[in-house]
């Protein structure tokens, strides 16, 4: 499967006075991909969507869309369109007639308008809706009604800005799964911005962490999750459990504690260094473990469980979960273990 | 125990109703007094019959409404309206433009711009009245500069028109205009400005769909500001329009004052409270219908 770029990000930077918005951003993104800008508040996913968009002009770099310079086109000629967090549904239109703005602005004709307009409000389902207020709406039908209004344009590219932030938790994941069915069905490369992880793991196919205005590292969810490119990442994504050290073959040797086994990494890592294990790949053995410590907690969660260990020379406890209940109690001794191959050296 | 809870319910909401009456009383006395008393007065005084030296008598009559149908005070309705209407519409193509511009501005300037729209609040209305007669007399700066320029020969008769009454209420009503419109475009949502722009609209595209729909409810809002005192005012026509061009305020009040006719001045002032109602009843209409609330599913 080749992978065509839809969008090139080269070399883009943004401040804002003192405050570096971004810093040197590059990405691609691919034609049809679902694709996600996670990171903290204040990363700068929100100003890089909007650069895109044209609400900000950047400093300095390049956008590209489909290999065209895109910077140069004013806001409302791109062929791009954004899911406001906030929806930004026009109050004084009903609900088709805020889905056919966009499309009367293209003069097309009437027919192809009502019929555009009635085709997506049907995908979205709200056909019964078309002649209410956006006030008279609930919030995950206001979404529905934004997301409408920017896919019945056949956007090349569909901006999403913190598309699920004011729903509540049930109807988020009910959103979850059909903004992922909307995009195969529409079949538009989608970009949503996101400071929820689960949210990008779930959804992206691959992911872009950002921080302080950098790319920390763009990836498929399972290899962001399995190989983090840095501490950052590994840290924002998921739980992870810590140990410094100083880099040595084959693993990390790490003060009070000894060697502890990891997977060579590519590039080689040397000097200060941390070794980073997923707590699922921690397991308890009864001989011969990386580590010994004693049980602090044991948290059960129906499905799986969770025991956090104190290990001897290091402060904070090690976090394993497994199957099932935990066969350990409170106060036992235990020795954990883990393959070399599922730890991680990250430089420090 | 529940009639216990029932009864620290019961005191609480003694205690709610007490703190509210604390706070309403002021503004209920208020309204009562100087809004509710006044306008019961007005109406029954217009279906009473005048007094020979003022006041009123009876029996009831409703002659004085039928004698406010007379072309002359009928002309004078529509010549107020007329005065009123124009003050209003061109108050609303400087105010407009000028609030839009003020929202525009950085915050700092925004502020000081603010102030200087109500600046001339600070002085007294009658005497920024009086600068008005110095400005447009036939000797006065106006004149004078117009001449200097060669763009006129002899002095304009700008004093004493119907002209000169609207400059003098569009001096002194403007920022009633201004403000409510600066209020309204500075609470318009600008991502909603932002969304025209994603889905094509051009600067003036967007303007037209989405600001000026959505700020309609203050503007009216100005308009009613500017257009009621307009309206009933009986000084300016008085000072700058030398009596020559009176207004249902200059009716009224003479007919308090000089004709000494209660009934009938109290029929012109009902009128004029109804019309002014009115107004505000459409406004409230258009606002409710903007904003999505109350219209039909």
């Amino acid at each position: 499967m080749t992978h065509k770029n839809l969008v090139e990000v080269d070399g883009l930077s943004k401040s804002y006075g003192d405050v570096v918005a971004l810093d040197d951003v590059s990405l691609s993104i691919r034609e049809n991909e679902f694709f996600a800008l996670l990171g903290p508040s204040g990363c700068g996913k929100t100003t890089l969507l909007r650069v895109i968009a044209g609400f900000e002009e950047p400093d300095s770099g390049a956008v590209l869309l489909g290999g065209e310079n895109l910077l140069s086109l004013p806001p409302h000629k791109r062929p791009i369109n954004l899911m406001f967090q906030s929806y930004a549904l026009f109050p004084h239109m009903s609900v088709e007639r805020n889905v056919a703005y966009g499309l009367e602005r293209e003069r097309l004709p009437k027919d192809e308008i009502r019929s555009r307009v009635k085709e997506v409000l049907a995908t979205v389902g709200l056909m019964d809706k078309a002649r209410t207020r956006p006030a008279q709406l609930s919030g995950g039908q206001r979404q529905r009604v934004a997301l409408a209004r920017a896919i019945v344009k056949r956007p090349r590219l569909l901006l999403l800005d913190e598309p699920l932030s004011a729903l509540d938790r049930k109807v988020r994941a009910e959103m979850q799964l059909e903004l992922k069915r909307l995009q195969h069905e529409v079949g538009i490369t989608f970009v949503v911005v996101t400071h929820d992880q689960e949210e990008a793991m779930s959804m992206a196919d691959r992911i872009a962490v950002m921080s302080l205005g950098r790319v920390q590292q763009v990836d498929t969810p399972v290899e962001m999750y399995q190989r983090p490119a840095n501490v950052f990442v590994a840290d924002f994504i998921g739980t992870s459990n810590m140990f410094e050290g100083v880099a040595v073959a084959g693993g990390v040797d790490v003060a009070n504690i000894g060697f502890l086994p990891a997977q060579d990494p590519t590039p080689a890592v040397t000097g200060a260094a941390y070794l980073m294990v997923r707590p699922e790949d921690v397991r308890i053995v009864d001989d011969g473990g990386n580590l010994s410590g004693t049980v602090l907690e044991t948290q059960f969660f129906g499905g799986a469980s969770t025991i956090a260990v104190q290990v001897s020379g290091h402060v904070a406890p090690v976090v394993l979960t497994c199957q099932g209940t935990a066969n350990v109690q409170r106060g036992a001794s235990v020795q954990l273990s883990w393959l070399a191959d599922k730890a991680v050296v990250l430089a420090r | 125990m529940a009639s216990a809870v029932a009864q620290g319910r019961g005191a609480s909401r003694r205690r709610a109703l007490g703190s509210r009456a604390v706070f309403l009383g002021p503004g209920l006395v208020y309204v009562t007094a100087f809004m509710t008393i006044p306008i019961l007065l007005v109406v029954s005084y217009a279906f009473l019959t005048r007094g020979r030296f003022g006041g009123v008598e009876f029996p009831v009559t409703l002659e004085n409404f039928v004698r406010a149908l007379d072309p002359i005070y009928l002309r004078v309705l529509w010549n107020s309206i007329f005065i009123a209407s124009a003050t209003t519409l061109l108050a609303l193509l400087i105010g407009y433009p000028t609030a839009y511009a003020i929202t525009r501005l950085p915050a700092r300037w925004r502020t000081v711009a603010l102030v200087l729209v109500v600046l001339p609040f600070w002085t007294n209305f009658l005497i920024r009245t009086y600068a008005w007669i110095v400005l447009l007399n036939s000797q006065g700066p106006v004149n004078k500069t117009l001449e200097n320029l060669g763009l006129i020969d002899a002095p304009l008769e700008l004093l004493y028109t119907r002209g000169a009454v609207i400059a003098g209420l569009l001096y002194a009503y403007l920022p009633l205009m201004i403000l409510p419109v600066y209020a309204s475009i500075e609470r318009l949502d600008r991502s909603l400005l932002e969304a025209a722009t994603n889905l094509g609209a051009s600067k003036f595209r967007s303007f037209i769909t989405v600001t000026l729909p959505l700020t309609l409810p203050g503007t009216m809002i100005g308009a009613i500001f500017v257009f009621v005192p307009s309206l009933g005012n009986f000084i300016v026509p008085e000072l700058l329009g030398g009596g020559k061009t009176v207004m249902i305020g200059n009716l009224i009040r003479d007919q308090f004052l000089k004709a000494r006719d209660w009934p009938f001045g109290a029929v012109l002032a009902l009128v004029m409270v109804l019309f002014l109602a009115g107004l505000f009843a459409v406004q409230a209409m258009v606002a409710r219908r903007i904003n999505g609330r109350g219209a039909r599913a």
